[in-house]
């Protein structure tokens, strides 16, 4: 009996239900991708975002799926050291470009500073948009941003946090700033 | 979202010749070029856009920022967003273009957005995005579903019985005001079109949003040789302080000598359903003092056609209230 994929989301590179089974096969295409300086040989439908690429094909579920259309900023990575929305990207547009992801940034040994600012700012709840926040935070140090709170307020704006840890988060950036 | 093939061409006449396959450029275009993606692979999940064939154009060598010839300024299709509005030479001559980017989106989308794509920004209705809903726009004859329906965020300036969609670009606005010219590489060769010229209002013919035809690669926007000495004011109006498309936004380049306006170009955002222009409310106050009194009318002129609908009438004022404030900071600054 031939499996039925029932598409959950409409960028998951999963088939629609009712195909032949693994469908994908015959469309899917070949691609390299370097995360967290790691090269990685797929084979991907061609509509996988970068997001679901991450997270599913490669298995780096640091990086969240908030709402899937460029609106929450919980999918935050880095290409080639600047911050995008990887649910808005397509993996297959990032061949020879370097990714990082919350996970090449540090280690629960050895954090990136902040990481540890977040630790120590307790700028969490329930933790979902922290990598996006993180990673948001990290690129933020090397693009042009005021000294004053307001400035961190207004570029951190496409990352939403529901809980509202939100004054914690900018205690966290700045605390980083502060130290640079 | 509906399966596609994935082509990246080498070069430009590449790209024009494979796009030139498609039966139209506008909405529901069966080819699609493909760069920063922020509107694109979005409307693409909500099988909005249904290319079949898309066709990446991030590595085309379109993404310098040059000085032109006589003295103004060559910005590449590709050039990203923030990139743009961090220029120094934008920041220093023309302000109003940096202060429109920052005030829209995010970090990240303005990271990947680029000028091409801003230009070809799509409309935020949420009916237009809602394929279970009537719309003109992708269906037409289907019925506007914003006229009868939430029509709060929608246009007051140039809609029509059949579309009233609003242009959700802060770009497009600043550039308007900047007079700025959009270079288009096309299977018949190049042409130059004043943005004035680029957008369409809806009329009859709502998907059709743009001048562009099947093949037409936008190259490059020029913006001409700047306004020493002018003020420069982007306000922009909305729901929450940041990360919000405008409920109506303003962009002035202003100058005066002794009392008076010597230049004046104005042009609104968040109202129109293209970037819209206001004429009128220049020849009201070119050669006259730069006072609260002229503004207001300067402000009354530029809306004196508005046609609101059920939920948006305070769109009215809160625009006029927009520009004249644009005006004094610029005459203050």
């Amino acid at each position: 009996m031939a499996t039925i994929h029932v598409n959950h989301s409409a960028s998951s590179g999963v088939f629609e239900a009712g195909q032949a089974e693994n469908p994908a096969d015959e469309i899917a295409v070949p691609i390299t991708l370097r995360i967290n300086d790691k090269e990685h040989s797929l084979r991907i439908d061609p509509r996988t975002t970068l997001l679901d690429c991450i997270r599913e094909a490669v298995e780096l579920t640091g990086t969240k799926k908030g709402c899937d259309h460029g609106q929450c900023g919980a999918c935050t990575v880095h290409v080639n050291g600047r911050r995008v929305l990887s649910c808005l990207s397509l993996a297959l547009l990032h061949d020879d470009e370097d990714i990082t992801t919350v996970e090449g940034l540090g280690t629960p040994e050895a954090m990136h500073p902040m990481q540890a600012a977040f630790l120590a700012c307790d700028a969490y709840q329930c933790g979902y948009c922290t990598s996006g926040q993180i990673m948001s935070a990290v690129a933020l140090l090397s693009e042009p941003c005021g000294s004053d709170d307001v400035a961190v307020k207004e570029l951190m704006s496409g990352n939403i946090c529901r809980c509202g840890a939100y004054a914690n988060i900018v205690a966290a950036i700045q605390q980083v700033r502060k130290r640079a | 979202m509906h399966i596609f093939e994935f082509t990246r061409p080498a070069d430009s006449a590449a790209a024009i010749n494979a796009a030139a396959q498609s039966k139209t450029a506008q909405q529901g275009a069966d080819v699609r070029f493909l760069c920063g993606g922020t509107t694109l692979i979005d409307l693409m999940k909500l099988n909005v856009e249904t290319p079949t064939r898309v066709l990446d154009i991030n590595r085309l060598p379109l993404d310098k920022i040059e000085d032109t010839p006589d003295g103004g300024l060559k910005i590449g299709a590709t050039v990203r967003n923030s990139d743009l509005a961090n220029e120094e030479k934008v920041q220093r001559n023309y302000s109003v273009l940096s202060q429109a980017i920052l005030s829209g989106a995010s970090g990240q989308i303005r990271n990947m957005a680029t000028t091409a794509g801003n230009l070809l920004q799509r409309t935020r209705c949420v009916y237009f995005r809602d394929t279970a809903m009537p719309c003109n726009k992708r269906e037409p004859g289907a019925g506007c579903s914003a006229i009868t329906g939430s029509n709060r965020t929608m246009a007051i300036l140039g809609t029509s019985d059949h579309c009233i969609a609003t242009n959700p670009s802060d770009m497009c606005v600043a550039m308007a005001a900047l007079e700025a010219v959009i270079h288009v590489q096309g299977p018949k060769g190049t042409r130059a079109i004043p943005i004035g010229d680029f957008h369409l209002l809806p009329g009859d013919t709502p998907p059709r949003e743009t001048v562009l035809e099947p093949g037409d690669l936008i190259t490059h926007v020029t913006l001409p040789p700047p306004i020493i000495g002018s003020r420069q004011v982007y306000l922009k109006l909305r729901d929450r302080a940041s990360y919000e498309f405008a409920l109506a936004s303003a962009a002035v380049v202003m100058s005066v000598v002794g009392e008076n306006i010597s230049y004046i170009r104005i042009a609104l955002g968040g109202v129109g359903t293209k970037p819209w222009r206001s004429p009128e409310a220049e020849s009201t106050l070119t050669g006259k003092p730069a006072n609260a009194a002229n503004f207001r009318q300067a402000a009354e002129a530029a809306l004196r056609n508005a046609k609101p609908q059920s939920e948006n009438k305070f769109k009215i004022e809160l625009a006029k209230r927009c520009l004249a404030h644009a005006l004094q900071t610029a005459a203050n600054a």
